[in-house]
């Protein structure tokens, strides 16, 4: 395969009775490569995995994936990629051995291989003992592992996990990323990765694109898209959530400033740390108290606010009470 | 990440060997596994076995002591009630394996394990063959069940050893048949619930046939037409002639007739509605 492992051109996907899910995306992930599809739910994330996977019929544009064109070459599309798509979707009834054994018949692997290859990926996994327990027994985590091992059976040179450790606790999910990483690194997969927790894609990719409402908004690595905002952030917390309005009406000549919940007001701050100072006195000056006063780097969160004018955390959650 | 090992999960293994060479997998491979799974899950969740297995026997029980003063209307066939009602669990038993098949199907749309089966090389005529692979295994071992009770209850079997393989199947043909409207239903809808808020309808079917009196002693006008236009009648008719008549040939005709025309149907629709629910590019 020559050229980027996933090509996408003016990606369109149009639902009947609702909004355009993807309107319009631009990316291009070369091989190797980890790529960050990061956003809110509701953004356009999954519907875009379901479009790049052959599951869903792009309303218009056109996406390669491994070479193929994603309309015109879905089997080929489909023998190129694995996927673990949003929650894993395993039956209960089966154990972990059994999963690993129907995935490679279906994938056409012969007969005598099935058994060891499912043997490597559940110790590649770490399933070797509960293989043969039924999976509705399986931890969150377990269900996860389980879930990658199986978009492993085939080989696939191109892995897509669509929000991977939703709902997996910290050291389920720090497991997973090291394997992901590992993927990538030792075995030059390319993995494209929704999700919606910074942390994650600042962990792992080594490019992100943020998608909002359709639209991609923001793309580069980590690095390039922090640099590119540049500044710090200070978020202010008022001792009384009442005096909110006050609080961003004094703070507005600092910098570009948004409202959080419970009065809270995040500053961006051009002239960097040493603004901090300055922000103090005015606070001091027009006697507003504060509960608490943080001071942050820049961070991919400070990217989607610059981007969106909105913090990730819970900005799906704003679109869902609006629709 | 907790691993059931006890060494970390993860942390094994070193670079995974590449998998073998892949081939196309045939249709039959392709279904075999399916049907496999299909078979397994049942069989596992032994409520899904056992009260299909059971509700049409305790009524069985129930209708050929209760019912049994039938046999002194006029006109009645010359047996006992019981041989006479012994056809109709047969039925009950498929319209189980119908709602079986529907949910197991619907379960698998809703929990994402369908398009996991999407993104294999898998057809859509292979997931519905296997699917009902599975249903017609389970139909099997009950209409298996059904004969031997019967049997060991005092029913004859007028046709003989050869009529009873005869009944079976029909009785699996019936099933298959019942199994693809389940599949339909799953298929058209995407959940359980659907699929078994159709399953009173399709039970309504059985009262309003001559499950419980032959057509011609039904005295109720409305009762009688019904009966005389819905071809679970003829259905019941087919497996009854076997138990009560012998090798009644209009009967039988009737019976296969409208149950190769009730698979055909459902299995055509199924297979279309497969193909929308099944949209790959």
């Amino acid at each position: 395969m020559s050229g980027p492992a996933i090509e996408v051109e003016q990606l369109v996907r149009e639902f009947k009775k609702g909004p355009r899910a993807v309107d319009g995306i631009d990316l291009a992930v070369q091989p190797g490569e980890i790529y960050g599809f990061l956003g809110p739910n509701g953004a356009g994330k999954s519907t875009t995995v379901l479009m790049l996977t052959t599951l869903l019929p792009p309303t218009s544009g056109c996406a390669r994936v491994g070479g193929y064109d994603i309309v015109k070459d879905g089997a080929h599309v489909r023998a190129s990629i694995g996927a673990a798509l949003q929650e894993a979707a395993l039956d209960a009834i089966l154990t972990g051995r059994e999963h690993l054994k129907l995935q490679a018949t279906l994938q056409g692997m012969p007969k005598a291989q099935r058994e060891q290859r499912g043997q490597e990926l559940l110790e590649r996994v770490g399933l070797t003992e509960a293989a043969d327990r039924r999976v509705g027994g399986y931890s969150g985590g377990m269900k996860r592992r389980l879930d990658l091992a199986l978009a492993l059976v085939h080989s696939p040179r191109i892995l897509f996990l669509d929000e991977p450790t939703t709902g997996l606790d910290l050291q389920s999910r720090s497991a997973l990323w090291e394997e992901v990483s590992r993927l990538a690194r030792e075995e030059g997969m390319t993995v494209f990765l929704t999700t919606q927790y910074l942390e994650e894609a600042d962990a792992l990719a080594d490019r992100v694109g943020i998608i909002d409402h359709g639209h991609i908004v923001a793309e580069g690595t980590p690095a390039q898209l922090k640099g590119e905002i540049g500044s710090p952030t200070v978020e202010v917390v008022p001792a009384d959530p009442t005096i909110g309005d006050t609080l961003a009406e004094r703070l507005e000549g600092f910098g570009k400033l948004v409202r959080n919940g419970n009065g809270a007001v995040t500053v961006q701050l051009p002239g960097g740390e040493s603004q901090l100072a300055e922000i103090v006195r005015a606070l001091d000056q027009a006697q507003l108290k504060v509960a608490s006063l943080q001071l942050h780097q820049p961070s991919l969160d400070d990217v989607f606010i610059a981007k969106t004018g909105r913090k990730l955390e819970g900005a799906g959650e704003d679109e869902d009470e609006q629709h | 990440m907790s691993s059931t090992s006890g060494r970390p999960a993860l942390a094994g293994a070193g670079s995974l060997a590449a998998a073998p060479a892949l081939r196309s997998p045939s249709l039959f491979e392709q279904v075999g596994a399916i049907a496999r799974r299909s078979v397994v899950r049942t069989f596992r969740q032994r409520a899904l076995l056992v009260f299909p297995l059971l509700f049409p026997l305790i009524l069985f029980a129930i209708n050929g002591s209760a019912l049994s003063a039938a046999r002194k209307i006029p006109g009645f066939p010359d047996v006992s009630y019981r041989d006479f009602a012994l056809a109709v669990p047969f039925l009950q038993g498929a319209l189980f394996v119908a709602i079986t098949a529907g949910t197991d199907l619907a379960r698998d749309i809703q929990s994402g394990f369908f398009d996991r089966l999407a993104l294999t090389p898998l057809r859509g005529s292979a997931l519905l063959a296997g699917q009902l692979g599975g249903a017609v295994v389970v139909a099997c071992v009950q209409s298996l069940v059904y004969l031997f009770v019967g049997i060991a209850s005092g029913v004859g079997i007028a046709s003989g050893f050869g009529g009873a393989l005869v009944l079976l199947a029909l009785s699996i043909l019936i099933a298959f048949g019942f199994a693809g409207l389940g599949s339909l239903l799953a298929l058209r809808f995407g959940t359980g619930e659907a699929v078994q808020g159709f399953f009173p309808l399709l039970f309504v079917t059985v009262f309003l046939s001559s499950s419980s009196l032959p057509r011609n002693l039904i005295k109720t006008d409305w009762f009688k037409e019904v009966a005389t236009y819905n071809p679970v009648s003829y259905l019941i008719e087919g497996i009854r002639s076997l138990i009560i008549t012998g090798w009644d040939g209009e009967a039988l005709a009737l019976g296969f007739g409208f149950a190769l025309a009730l698979s055909v149907l459902t299995l055509g629709f199924a297979g279309a509605a497969m193909k929308n629910r099944l949209v790959r590019t």
